[in-house]
C-alpha cells in the first residue's frame, strides 16, 4: 500500500514554517499597561543596557494561536490513540487534575509565601508523602526531586551520605545490564563507578554474579522490580540479603511501580530507597517530555540524610488541629544532603497525583495494578494466539509478564527482512504509537510493550490485529514496512551527507533558526511538494 | 471510588481464558507469597470526582495566593500576568499528553516547539546553542557546574553570594557527587566583589558563577566578571532572569560561556515553586557537553523540512555511564509556555515590559526609601527588584503585619542572609500599579510604626 498520487495529506502538503519566519515588522499581541509613574531616563548605565533587542517574533495573537494549534496537530498524543510505550506507563490523564491544579489557591501560590499562609499546600504535600510512603512500604518521603533521574541522583547521594557518615568511602554502584540508561549516568554524576551485574536465564539478577561482585567497595545496588524485561525477580529477598550483607544500600527504580501498587511493596522486599515517577504511575501528564516529578521514599536509617526542606506535622495540643512546617535549617537537619533544586519541588504535579490517589483510594490503586498486569498478559496472549506472531516475535523471557513484556524481533528480522524499527514505523500508519524499541539492550531487536490499565479490550485486540497484518504484509513485500511511515506529517529523516545523525549541526543547522537570516518581514510561505 | 479502567466482569473472564489462567491472582504468582500484601493499603477510600474537586478546593482555600493579596514577593519567582492563550494551548491534548518525541514522524509539533524555544532562548541570552530545557533554575546552575567539570577537569567553583540561595545550595549538594568544592565570592555594596574574585581566582578554578540581576536585585558587571574568569581559564557561568533581557545586555554579549536560569517568568505559573523550566544556553564550543534534549532541523526522505532530537550521543540512553547528564524527562510543556509567551510579548513587547518594570521599580524604590526608618540596602542600578533595610525592627513581623493588611511587602532577607537580617526584598511586575505601590508604602509605614510601638499583631493562626 502506498499513498495514491491523488491523496493529499494536508499536514504533509504544508511545509513546516517556524514562528520566527511568520509575522511582519510592527505586528504584536501584547499591549503593555500604561506607564503610571514619572518617566526617568538613564536608569540602566549604558554599559549594562541591551544594545540590540532580541529578535523575537512579531506576530498577532490569532497568528500565534493558529501557528501553535497547527503544530499541535502534527503530534500524536495519548488522548487520540493507543500509546504502548514500554516503561513509560502512558495511562489516561484525568482532566479533573488540570482543573484542580489551576485553582488560584494552588496555581498562584508563591513558593516563598509564609508557611503559616500556605497550610493547604503543606497539608497536601504531607498527605501525599504519607500515601507514597504507604504504597512503597518506606515511611519517610521527600517530594523534592523533579523527575525519575533526579530522584535517582538523590538516592545515590543519600547512599553516599549514609556511608560517609559511617566513615566508609565506597567506590562502586552495581546496576543490572538491563537497567535504564539513567541509572549508570546517575552513578557517574554521584562520583561512583558502575559495575554491571548479569541477568539469568529467567530475566532476573544473576545471583552468582552478584555474589561475586558484592564486596566492601559497593555502595549500592540499583534495581527495578519488576525489571525492564517485565519480570518480577523472585530472588529479591536473597538479593537484598547479599547487598545488605556487604553493608550496601538497595535502591528501587520506581519506573515499574505500576505493576505492584497495593500488591507488593519495595520496602517489604528490602529496598532502602525508592523513587516514584509521578508522571508514570500517578498520572502527571507527560507534556511531550515533562514536567515530571520524582519523589523518593527511604527507610529509617536513610532518613537523617533526606534533602531539605522536609515537612513536619505539628500537633497543636490545644484541640485546634495540626499545622504544617517546612524544616530547612542545619540545626534541625544537620545530616541532610541539602537542596536538590529550588523551593519545594514540582507542586503542580503533587496536586495532580494527590487528586489521583484520593480518587482511586486503596482499592482503586490495587485495581489499577491488577488491570495493568491483566491487560499486558492479555495482549501478549492475543498476539501469540497467532502462531506466526509467536514465531517471529517471541517473548524474550518467561511465559507470563507483569505490566509490560519484551518481544524479540530477531526472528522477524531474519525471516521477514523487517527490523523492529520497520515494524514500529509501520504501526504509525495504523494509527498506533509504537512500543519502546531497542530497549532493553540485552534483547536483540527488542520491542517493549506496556498497554497500561486504562485501555479497553477492544483497543488491545485492534493493536494485536495490526501487528498480525503488518507481519503478513511483510511476508509478501518487506519493502512496505522498510520505507514506512507514509501517512505522517513528515517521513523518516535523511541521514547527513557524511552519515551523521539527522539534525546534526554539521549535517544541518545549529540548534536554532537564525532569526535575522530567515525573516525580514517576508510573509509566511507554503512550500508545495 | 473513581476508576479509569474499562474491564467488565465479562471482559475479565474472557481475558483470563485467553491467557489460560484461572484468576488475576495467578498472574502475580512470581511474587513470593511472603512479599504479597495481606492487608489493604492504609489509604482513604476513593472518592467521586466532585468530592475530590471539593477537597482540593478546600485545600486551595487554606492558601493565600497572589490573587488574595497585593504581592511584592519575588526572590526567584514572580507574579507576572499569563496570557490566556497559554492556558488554551497547554491544555490541548496534543501538547499535554504525548511522551518525549522518540518517533519524529508523529512528533513534529513538539520537536518544532523545542526548536523554536531554543531559538528564542538563544536570542535572549546571546548564545548560539540552547537545549530544550532542564528542570528549573537552581538545578540548571548545578548542571552548568557539571559541564564545567567535564570540560576542564578542575575542581573549584567560585560562586557569587549574590546568587539565589537555592542555586548556591543546589550546587553544593551536587558538588559532593561531582567531586568539586564551592567557595563564595562576597558582596560589596550589593554586587559581587570583583576585587575579592581576583584574589580567589587561580588556575585550578573550573568555573565562576554570577547571577544577573543578582538576588538583591542589583545589576552585575557581567563583562568584567567574564574577563576575570577567562584570565584564569575558568568558565564564566551566568544565571539570568530572562524577562530582564529586553533591557539588560545579553550575557552572551558579555563573554559568558554558559547562561542558565529560571524560566518561570516566561509564561509559567507560580505553582508554589514548580513545575517551571530551567534554560541552558552556551557557546558553540560547549555543544557536545550540553545536558538534555536538543532539537535540530533536517529534511525527510522526500525533502520536506522537519525536526529531530539530535546530538543524542551525549545522552544517558545512548552513552549510559559516559553521558554528559542523567537527565531524561525535563520540562517540555513549561518550555512551550515559554516560547508562546515570548511570541506573544514579541520583539517590542519584551523591551516595553522591561521598561515598565524599570520605571515602576525606580518609583517604588524612591517612594519606600522616603519612609522614615527605611533605607536602601545598596544603591546599585536595579531592574525589577530592590533591597531595603529597616533597622531596629523585626522584619518578619513587619511582613506579617503588612499581610494582615492585605499587602505582601516582599521577602524578609533574614530568611536567607544572616548579614541582612533587617533586609526586605521588594519585587515589581507589570501587575503592580502605581496605586499598588502607594498602598504598599502606606501599609509598610503603618506596620513599622506599629512594630516600633509594640502594638499587638493579629497574625495568622496556622
Amino acid at each position: 500500500m502506498t499513498v495514491s498520487e491523488f491523496a493529499r495529506i494536508p499536514m504533509q502538503d504544508d511545509e513546516a514554517t517556524t514562528i520566527f519566519e511568520k509575522g511582519a515588522p510592527g505586528r504584536r499581541a501584547f499591549v503593555a499597561p500604561p506607564l503610571d509613574v514619572p518617566q526617568v531616563d538613564g536608569l540602566i548605565p549604558d554599559k549594562f543596557a541591551r544594545a540590540a533587542a532580541p529578535r523575537l517574533p512579531e506576530a498577532s495573537e490569532p497568528e500565534i494561536v493558529r501557528h501553535y494549534v497547527r503544530l499541535s496537530r502534527r503530534n500524536f498524543d495519548l488522548d487520540s490513540g493507543f500509546y504502548p510505550l514500554g516503561s513509560c506507563t502512558m495511562k489516561h490523564n484525568p482532566r479533573l487534575h488540570e482543573r484542580v491544579t489551576a485553582l488560584p489557591g494552588h496555581a498562584k501560590l508563591h513558593p516563598f509565601q509564609d508557611p503559616a499562609r500556605s497550610q493547604g499546600a503543606l497539608e497536601l504535600m504531607y498527605n501525599l508523602e504519607r500515601a507514597l510512603g504507604e504504597v512503597s512500604g518506606l515511611p519517610h518521603v521527600s517530594l523534592q526531586p523533579s523527575a525519575g533521574s533526579h530522584g535517582e541522583l538523590a538516592g545515590v547521594l543519600l547512599t553516599r551520605a549514609y556511608h560517609e557518615d559511617r566513615g566508609q568511602h565506597r567506590t562502586t554502584v552495581l546496576t543490572p545490564d538491563t537497567s535504564h540508561g539513567t541509572n549508570p549516568a546517575t552513578v557517574t554524576m554521584a562520583g561512583y563507578k558502575v559495575v554491571k551485574v548479569g541477568t539469568n536465564a529467567d530475566g532476573g539478577v544473576d545471583v552468582e554474579d552478584l555474589k561475586a561482585k558484592a564486596d566492601e567497595n559497593v555502595a549500592c545496588l540499583m534495581l527495578t522490580n519488576p525489571n525492564t524485561l517485565g519480570v518480577f525477580d523472585p530472588n529479591i529477598e536473597e538479593i537484598a540479603s547479599i547487598v545488605h550483607g556487604v553493608g550496601a544500600t538497595l535502591y528501587y527504580d520506581g519506573a515499574n511501580l505500576n505493576a505492584i501498587m497495593g500488591i507488593s511493596r519495595p520496602g517489604d522486599m528490602g529496598f532502602d530507597i525508592v523513587h516514584f515517577n509521578l508522571h508514570k504511575s500517578f498520572t502527571q501528564p507527560h507534556g511531550g517530555g515533562g514536567p515530571g516529578s520524582g519523589p523518593i521514599a527511604v527507610s529509617d536509617r536513610i532518613e537523617p540524610y533526606l534533602p531539605v526542606p522536609v515537612i513536619e506535622r505539628v500537633e497543636s495540643g490545644n484541640g485546634a488541629g495540626p499545622h504544617f512546617d517546612l524544616i530547612e535549617d542545619d540545626a534541625r537537619r544537620p545530616k541532610s544532603i541539602g537542596k536538590l533544586r529550588g523551593f519545594q519541588g514540582n507542586y503542580g504535579c503533587f496536586v495532580r497525583s494527590y487528586a489521583y490517589i484520593r480518587s482511586l483510594g486503596a482499592e482503586g490503586l490495587k485495581d489499577a495494578s491488577e488491570t495493568a498486569v491483566l491487560n499486558a498478559n492479555y495482549l501478549l496472549a492475543k498476539l501469540h494466539q497467532d502462531p506466526e506472531v509467536a514465531q517471529y516475535l517471541p517473548l524474550a523471557f518467561g511465559k507470563l509478564c507483569m505490566h509490560e513484556f519484551v518481544l524479540s524481533g530477531a526472528p522477524m528480522k531474519k525471516e521477514l527482512q523487517i527490523k523492529t524499527l520497520d515494524l514500529a514505523k509501520r504501526l504509525l500508519d495504523y494509527g498506533y504509537h509504537p512500543p519502546t524499541v531497542y530497549f532493553p539492550l540485552l534483547v536483540d531487536e527488542a520491542l517493549l510493550i506496556e498497554p497500561t490499565e486504562t485501555e479497553t479490550r477492544e483497543t488491545l485486540d485492534g493493536f494485536a490485529e495490526a501487528i498480525v497484518a503488518i507481519l503478513k504484509e511483510a511476508k509478501d513485500d518487506p519493502s512496505i514496512a522498510q520505507a514506512a511511515p507514509y501517512s505522517t506529517p513528515v517521513r523518516p529523516a535523511r541521514r547527513g551527507r557524511r552519515g551523521e545523525e539527522p539534525g546534526h549541526p554539521s549535517a544541518a543547522r545549529l540548534t536554532a533558526v537564525r532569526p535575522g537570516a530567515c525573516r525580514s518581514g517576508r510573509r509566511p510561505t507554503t512550500a508545495r511538494r | 471510588m473513581t476508576l479509569y479502567t474499562a474491564v467488565t466482569d465479562d471482559d475479565r473472564q474472557a481475558m483470563l481464558d485467553a491467557i489460560g489462567v484461572a484468576s488475576v491472582d495467578e498472574l502475580f504468582e512470581t511474587i513470593p507469597a511472603a512479599l504479597r500484601m495481606a492487608e489493604r493499603l492504609d489509604l482513604p477510600e476513593g472518592m467521586a470526582e466532585q468530592d475530590v474537586y471539593n477537597h482540593l478546593r478546600d485545600l486551595a482555600s487554606k492558601n493565600t495566593s497572589a490573587e488574595d493579596e497585593i504581592t511584592f514577593l519575588g526572590a526567584g519567582m514572580y507574579d507576572h500576568y499569563i496570557p490566556s492563550i497559554i492556558d488554551m494551548l497547554l491544555g490541548r491534548s496534543e501538547f499535554l499528553t504525548p511522551y518525549t518525541p522518540y518517533q519524529p514522524e508523529i512528533s513534529q509539533g513538539g520537536l518544532q516547539v523545542m526548536f523554536e524555544y531554543q531559538t528564542a532562548m538563544s536570542e535572549l541570552t546571546g548564545l548560539p546553542v540552547s537545549n530544550a530545557s532542564v528542570y528549573e533554575g537552581p538545578s540548571a546552575v548545578g548542571a552548568a557546574g557539571y559541564l564545567a567539570k567535564l570540560t576542564n577537569g578542575r575542581t573549584r567553583f567560585l560562586v557569587s553570594r549574590g546568587m539565589h540561595p537555592h542555586s548556591r545550595a543546589t550546587l553544593e549538594t551536587l558538588s559532593v557527587g561531582y567531586g568539586t568544592t564551592v567557595e563564595e565570592i562576597p558582596l560589596a555594596n550589593g554586587v559581587t566583589d570583583l576585587d575579592a574574585l581576583h584574589t580567589m581566582l587561580g588556575d585550578d578554578v573550573a568555573a565562576v558563577f554570577i547571577q544577573q540581576p543578582n538576588f538583591l536585585g542589583a545589576i552585575e558587571d557581567v563583562a568584567a566578571f567574564s574577563d576575570a574568569a577567562h584570565a584564569h581559564g575558568a568558565l564564566a557561568i551566568a544565571s539570568a532572569d530572562p524577562l530582564t533581557l529586553g533591557v539588560l545586555e545579553a550575557p552572551g554579549n558579555q563573554g559568558v560561556d554558559v547562561c542558565v536560569g529560571e524560566g518561570q517568568t516566561l509564561g509559567n505559573r507560580l505553582d508554589f515553586g514548580g513545575p517551571s523550566f530551567g534554560f541552558f544556553c552556551a557557546t558553540e564550543a560547549h555543544l557536545r557537553k550540553m545536558p538534555g534534549r536538543i532539537a535540530g532541523e533536517t529534511k525527510d526522505v522526500d525533502g520536506r523540512r522537519g525536526f529531530v532530537l539530535t546530538l543524542q550521543t551525549r545522552e544517558q540512553h545512548i552513552r549510559r555511564e559516559k553521558a554528559t547528564s542523567n537527565i531524561c524527562t525535563s520540562q517540555a510543556l513549561n518550555a512551550l509556555a515559554g516560547v508562546v509567551y515570548l511570541s506573544w510579548l514579541g520583539r517590542k513587547g519584551l523591551v516595553e515590559l522591561g521598561e515598565l518594570m524599570l520605571q515602576r521599580t525606580h518609583y517604588a524604590r524612591e517612594t519606600l526609601t522616603g519612609i522614615a526608618g527605611v533605607e536602601a540596602l545598596h544603591d546599585q542600578p536595579v531592574v525589577r527588584e530592590f533591597a531595603l533595610r529597616i533597622p531596629g525592627v523585626d522584619v518578619a513581623s513587619v511582613v506579617s503585619r503588612c499581610q494582615d493588611a492585605g499587602v505582601n511587602p516582599g521577602f524578609a532577607l533574614g530568611r536567607a542572609y544572616d548579614e541582612f537580617s533587617d533586609g526586605l526584598l521588594v519585587a515589581i511586575t507589570e501587575q503592580r500599579s502605581k496605586a499598588d505601590i502607594d498602598k504598599l508604602a502606606a501599609v509598610l509605614e503603618e506596620a513599622i510604626d506599629a512594630e516600633r510601638s509594640g502594638a499587638p499583631a493579629a497574625g495568622v493562626t496556622a
